[in-house]
């Protein structure tokens, strides 16, 4: 293959073999490390439909980026021109070199290099076309890299109010991407205008640039200056942000053939955390920042975890809401690693031999109210007396003493811990024979229905009203009040509940719109999962959520969660109530009618006019 | 120690002489609000492994505070995280994480140390 030889392809070819082999080497030992039960899941799901629609989800996500079009359309077409262009580039200069040399063992440099092989634009049948293409592609990407350096300095046209902060690789890479483009249009203009050959773009700006440039010895070093870039692209790729290129194609063949993270640091998260593109569109999502957290957003936990410097602090400060992967492009399972590397910061030491033994009481239905019900003793009230109205046998499990459902150890990386308290709930539930659970938090809920394993049907409170509701079981009064209802995290995002109880609301008040809503509702501040945050912290959060919610000026801020509830009644500047209350109609005992309100103003502009005179 | 001629219950007696203040700073530094602490006790009142057992997690901050590290390991296994002392605290003392920053340092050779000072 010496026929195409230069020199100056070396620094090309050798970036090109070393990213080859570094590939290679580092996908087969992540498939090593995956671990035996999710390699079976890979031999099953590998000729499948599953398979191709993979290759479909590459297409759209990897080269098309439809999700960050969804974000933003500048960001899409900024991403979009240079991989999808890079893409189309790279397969018809294939094409066009196949169809020319008629070689089909012709090497990958020629076709990089095709204009300085053959500078004179060798006619095949559909040449004409086929330059103008590549002349097309060439402009579609340095459009999307014009857009990217603007980025850099004015992040804001872009929809995001910051960008992430980049390492030495980084930005090693990042130069190098940028100089590729330019470069080779450098290149393929000077080479034009010294044969006078070229379209509409290279061979414009070649004879431009013939006109005043010396042309003939500008155009070698131009293309060792093109291969030097491609060189050094490749040579850093992998130490990288773009190691998220090749990565995030295999994570997406790994996720469709069914692969899940599990709870160890196995090959699959490994390849989530080398699929993060660190694009930053999560860090305006995280209302870490609003905390005046920097350092934890889920961009740079993911970094961190990479270059396997997470800390406690770094592990232990994020809120488990869940946004951030509403709005990931790459769709990684951000929270579960962050609870992986918990487990290993902490060890799990938690002993619970104290726990008694407790009898279960016979029902059809029971209610688990958790731990924070107890401290809304509200809700509980209100539960039952709906559950009197509606004449359901429940067992209030845990009205009295009861043992934590297991979710906070989860959350804190104690899942051995976690298995002891299951386990004893458990043995109470299948013991009452009761063939449905409710209960009234959100955080229980996903515990319930992940861990319990328990065989009979598992609601919320939301679900299980609206049922008794829709049966006609339970009559909700009619209130003439505007409520504004917040989605908990646990109960949104966590496990898709986001109808049932707008509809209970609905059923008996107005619901009024809020600017976050359902799958990016904002966290109350409360949240269990970060054990960081400290409470200064915490009520930043809860007043950017209170003042998203109380926009519409609602008589009452009604939420899902005894959590939120508890951290809402705060600082809220109107009563704060579960939807269990509003649908017992306990609501009246916080609401005053608006004569009385006038009443008490006339009081004190009477009192204040005395204090006057 | 001046004597005074009557004696005190050993089991009455904090020692600020002889406690050892190491534990707790090591752990403020990393919680700085265990300091808030006023002791009301709204945290055990509500405390769910509290009614099972004698857990209390006002005792062992004052504990931690004091640097009577003795009883702070058993103490610290029995809690179930479900963070309630946490959310009723007036405080804003960070319950949770203080117990996290304790059980991290349990595998550090500051406990080891002091561990050895008990048993002799």
């Amino acid at each position: 293959m010496m026929k195409f030889y230069d020199p100056f392809i070396l620094p090309f070819v050798i970036g090109l073999y070393f990213i080859f082999a570094y590939l290679g080497i580092k996908f087969a030992v992540m498939l090593i490390r995956i671990g035996k039960p999710e390699r079976k899941k890979i031999a099953k799901g590998i000729f499948s439909v599953k398979t191709l629609s993979a290759v479909k989800e590459v297409f759209l996500e990897a080269l098309l980026h439809k999700r960050i079009f969804k974000v933003n359309p500048m960001l899409g077409y900024m991403h979009m021109s240079l991989a999808f262009g890079w893409f189309l580039l790279i397969l018809f200069g294939k094409i066009g070199t196949l169809s020319y040399s008629r070689d089909f063992f012709n090497p990958i440099h020629y076709a990089i290099f095709f204009k300085y092989f053959e500078p004179r634009d060798p006619a095949f049948f559909y040449s004409k076309t086929y330059f103008l293409l590549m002349d097309s592609f060439l402009l579609f990407i340095l459009s999307g890299l014009t857009l990217a350096i603007v980025k850099r300095f004015r992040t804001r046209i872009f929809g995001m109010k910051k960008t992430t902060r980049l390492r030495f690789f980084d930005r090693m890479a990042l130069t190098s991407l940028w100089l590729i483009f330019p470069f080779r249009l450098l290149a393929e203009s000077f080479t034009s205008g010294a044969f006078q050959s070229g379209h509409f773009l290279s061979g414009t700006l070649g004879s431009v640039f013939a006109g005043f440039l010396p042309v003939e010895n500008l155009m070698y070093p131009a293309w060792w200056a093109y291969s030097l870039a491609l060189g050094f692209f490749f040579v850093s790729l992998p130490f990288s942000r773009y190691m998220h290129i090749p990565t995030e194609m295999l994570l997406i063949f790994l996720r469709k053939w069914g692969l899940d993270t599990g709870t160890k640091m196995s090959g699959y998260a490994e390849a989530q955390v080398l699929s993060c593109s660190r694009c930053g569109i999560c860090i305006d999502n995280c209302q870490l920042k609003t905390a005046g957290e920097t350092q934890a957003n889920p961009v740079y936990f993911i970094q961190a975890l990479r270059n396997q410097q997470v800390n406690p602090a770094l592990a232990m400060n994020c809120l488990q809401c869940g946004r951030c992967e509403e709005i990931c492009p790459v769709k990684i399972d951000i929270r579960q690693l962050r609870l992986i590397t918990r487990q290993h910061l902490t060890p799990d030491q938690s002993d619970y031999h104290y726990l008694p033994v407790e009898q279960p009481v016979k029902a059809d239905v029971i209610f688990f109210g958790g731990c924070m019900t107890h401290l809304t003793p509200g809700i509980v009230a209100a539960m039952k007396k709906l559950v009197a109205e509606s004449g359901e046998k429940v067992w209030f499990m845990d009205e009295q003493e009861s043992v934590c459902c297991g979710r906070p150890q989860l959350l804190a990386g104690e899942a051995e811990s976690a298995m002891r308290l299951i386990e004893h709930n458990r043995q109470l539930i299948t013991g009452s024979g009761a063939k449905l659970l409710v209960t009234s938090c959100p955080i229980c809920l996903t515990v319930f229905v992940r861990e319990y394993n328990l065989g009979i049907e598992v609601l919320h409170h939301s679900q299980y009203l609206l049922r008794l509701t829709r049966s006609q079981k339970i009559r909700p009064k009619p209130a003439l009040l505007k409520i504004a209802y917040h989605d908990p995290c646990e109960l949104g995002r966590g496990n898709a509940i986001y109808e049932e109880p707008r509809q209970l609301i609905n059923s008996s008040a107005i619901l009024v719109k809020t600017k976050h809503e359902k799958q990016m509702s904002l966290c109350c501040g409360g949240s269990l999962g970060n054990l960081q945050l400290n409470a200064d912290q915490q009520n930043l959060i809860l007043d950017e959520t209170l003042q998203s919610l109380t926009a519409a000026n609602p008589d009452i801020i009604a939420t899902s969660c005894p959590l939120c509830k508890k951290t809402f009644q705060k600082s809220s500047p109107v009563p704060v109530l579960d939807i269990a209350e509003i649908a017992a109609g306990t609501w009246q005992h916080y609401i005053q009618p608006a004569s009385q309100n006038q009443e008490k103003a006339n009081i004190h502009e009477l009192a204040e006019n005395q204090l006057m005179n | 120690m001046a004597t005074f001629g009557f004696s005190i219950l050993k089991d009455r007696q904090i020692d600020y002489d002889n406690n050892d203040h190491r534990l707790f700073r090591f752990i403020e530094e990393q919680e700085p609000s265990i300091r808030l602490c006023i002791g009301c006790g709204g945290c055990t009142a509500g405390c769910t492994a509290a009614g099972f057992t004698g857990f209390n997690y006002r005792k062992l901050n004052y504990l931690l505070m004091r640097g009577e590290t003795e009883h702070l390991q058993k103490g610290i296994q029995q809690c179930m995280l479900c963070g309630k002392c946490k959310l009723v605290c007036p405080r804003g003392v960070n319950t949770r994480n203080m117990i996290f920053a304790l059980k991290r340092a349990f595998k550090t050779p500051l406990w080891e140390e002091l561990q050895k000072k008990i048993n002799v």
